[in-house]
């Protein structure tokens, strides 16, 4: 991943020197093991901060949202079409952007690797063409990047930009997707009160700290429905109907709109696997629209278009 | 004070033998995470790095009902408002870390003081025993020595365990951890059993290798640091998330709610974060805490400066390290810190 920091570097510079961006936003090297921080650049001397490695899974849309000036951001697969839905829901335009594309091969579970090394401290984080090696203080240990993908990495279809100014390095060959939804399937042959008890299981644990809400490039709302205080539509405490109002309604405000880029799993500080609920929605919104968000800058969302040759008689 | 040496069978038998006396609440493995859950309700695991959430709910729960009251205009008890009955029943905290047990101590500066006494917070920490297990494998994000604790720290625990590999070595701190001691049972502690366990501290404390400093922080003038140009760049990354103020074990706002059903209301009180804009909202709109650079900063200032100029006690974190390990964009607070203790403004 070297060559990439480096022609991220490179590019980042260049852009902020001739000042065809204002700022540029990208990843630094984090303070600990497997994590790197979003940075924000505005002096090219300082392009030198940029890194990336396969621990860039928080999504850079984030930072766009309704900015002012000019910027360049890097962007693989997910974040692109995220980027792609932002400026379609008019969050930010496209002539603001220089987008440095990056042809992905996923991002990788830390919790899955941390579990591998049976929560031994990991200290250090190398990568070397399809494997990477952990170091902590009295280990070193080498695995296959493809075996700790994220769950969203492994089924994925868009690895390289949907939208770029610029790409850096050739595009990846991209995945077959068949079986992204098979969880999905096993949810779905449930009864309702099998389903019910799952979901509740799942989120038992949920502290309401809405890291996955916040850590999600689509929800840009001013005021979430959940922080409304009048009326006030859901209660604050950590009452299981209030927790499951919140998880139901922020995975259907997402449909038609989530790219999978699993921001808000990895965020989650309590391994909830949030995206059970999204990635129904995207099935459906997949099986109903033949629509996966964020592809084309030309298209509106299905549930934002309305067609008086709607194939529902509801709608007509 | 009494050292008493027990097999790990027998710690765990004489913990069974205990619960007639206590909610024990035990650390149990829960997937990827540790978890403190009654002793009923799982397997303790006291091989563990922490738990994910700090004990801090068993003391201060995340959402506790205050009082409870009757809209019934007919009803005998309409309008009055009554307090919820609460379970002070004798609890312990088993196998808390000794920066947990020290984050108490911090938190009570703030709910036992001569200006304010919370009473459901002290009722609970006062009816809680704690017996904490010294950590032998520091974590890397770990900087309890940094703020005045160490893993082996006794202060704010009753009993303090030291896990010599086939035996735990419980040792006496407070008459309460006598109390708890006394029933628990155990053999008297040999000097070679006292030994290990000293050197167990020693080397444990060695391993801290990180440096916080946090000495100058009293002296900076606070309007310095409020107004310091730094702080922008510190929360670019931040999502706003509560993330690190619900892990933190030293974080203690909150927010009073009242909820209704039908004729019947709840005032219920709930774990509330200064990352969320609805914590500064005020009734007529205007928020005073609009922006998260201003919430960020808040988070630092209070944490590292407010409280230190305030309680003349040191920083307002115990060095658990949950928020540098699971803030999802990395913000960290040692760096945090180090920034703040060496900012000179221009």
């Amino acid at each position: 991943m070297l060559e990439y920091t480096e022609k991220i570097r490179e590019t980042a510079r260049k852009l902020l020197q001739d000042g065809k961006v204002d700022v540029f936003i990208g990843y630094k090297k984090g303070s600990i093991g497997m994590m790197n921080e979003p940075v924000l650049i505005r002096d090219p001397d300082k392009a030198d901060l940029l890194y990336w490695d396969s621990n860039c899974g928080l999504n850079l849309c984030n930072y766009l949202t309704k900015r002012t000036d000019r910027i360049g951001i890097v962007a693989n697969g997910c974040n692109s079409r995220s980027i792609v839905t932002h400026i379609t829901e008019n969050q930010i335009k496209r002539d603001q952007l220089y987008i440095v594309g990056i042809p992905c091969t996923g991002m990788i579970d830390r919790r899955a690797v941390t579990d591998a090394v049976k929560d031994k401290d990991i200290l250090e984080f190398h990568e070397q063409g399809g494997n990477f090696t952990v170091t902590g203080k009295d280990f070193e240990q080498t695995f296959e990047k493809k075996a700790f993908l994220q769950s969203n990495c492994i089924t994925c279809t868009h690895r390289n930009p949907v939208e770029s100014d610029e790409m850096i390095a050739d595009p990846v060959e991209e995945q077959e997707g068949e079986k992204a939804y098979t969880d999905v399937e096993e949810i779905e042959a449930m009864t309702p009160s099998e389903k019910w008890d799952f979901f509740t299981d799942m989120i038992s644990s949920c502290i309401r700290c809405y890291a996955c809400r916040n850590a999600c490039p689509l929800c840009y709302c001013p005021t979430c429905f959940v922080d409304e205080s009048s009326p006030q539509w859901v209660g604050k405490s950590i009452d299981p109907t209030d927790t499951m109002t919140f998880h139901l309604l922020r995975a259907y405000h997402c449909a038609g709109r989530c790219t999978e880029c699993g921001a808000c799993e990895r965020a989650c500080p309590m391994d909830i696997p949030v995206r059970q609920l999204t990635k129904k929605l995207n099935k459906d919104v997949l099986s109903l629209f033949s629509w996966e968000a964020g592809l084309s800058l030309d298209q509106r969302p299905p549930l934002d278009v309305y067609r008086p040759d709607d194939y529902n008689d509801f709608i007509r | 004070m009494t050292e008493k040496i027990f097999t790990k069978e027998e710690w765990i038998n004489a913990l069974k033998g205990l619960m007639d006396a206590y909610r024990i609440f035990v650390p149990v493995r829960d997937g990827e995470l540790h978890s403190f859950k009654s002793l009923d309700k799982g397997e303790p695991d006291f091989d563990y790095p922490n738990t994910r959430l700090s004990p801090k709910s068993l003391i201060y729960p995340q959402s506790e009902g205050m009082f409870e009251y009757s809209l019934d205009e007919e009803g005998p008890d309409a309008n009055i408002v009554k307090e919820i009955p609460k379970d002070y029943s004798p609890q312990a905290i088993v196998g808390i870390r000794p920066c947990d047990a020290e984050a108490f101590q911090i938190v009570k500066r703030n709910f036992d003081n001569p200006e304010y006494r919370d009473p459901w917070w002290v009722q609970h920490f006062e009816s809680t025993t704690l017996v904490g297990f010294g950590c032998n494998a520091p974590d890397s994000t770990c900087f309890c020595t940094e703020v005045g604790g160490g893993p082996f720290n006794e202060n704010g625990l009753d009993v303090l365990v030291y896990d010599l590999g086939d035996t735990y070595l419980a040792k006496c701190i407070t008459d309460k951890g006598e109390a708890f001691l006394t029933k628990a049972g155990g053999m008297d502690a040999d000097d070679v059993a006292k030994k290990h366990a000293e050197e167990l501290a020693t080397a444990a404390a060695g391993k801290i290798t990180v440096k916080v400093p946090t000495d100058k922080l009293k002296g900076k003038v606070l309007n310095e640091l409020f107004d310091a140009p730094f702080w922008d760049e510190i929360a670019f990354a931040c999502i706003n998330c509560g993330t690190c103020t619900y892990l933190c074990p030293t974080c203690w706002c909150f927010d009073i709610q009242d909820e209704v059903t039908g004729n019947h209301g709840d005032r219920i009180r709930n774990w509330d974060s200064c990352m969320f804009p609805l914590f500064t909202l005020h009734g007529s709109g205007h928020n005073p805490r609009d922006n998260k650079v201003q919430r960020v900063r808040q988070r630092f200032m209070h944490k590292l400066k407010y409280y230190v100029d305030k309680y003349e006690n040191g920083v307002q974190c115990s060095g658990c390290g949950r928020c540098v390990r699971y803030c999802p964009v990395n913000i960290d607070i040692r760096q945090v810190c180090e920034t703040m203790n060496n900012y000179e403004s221009a």
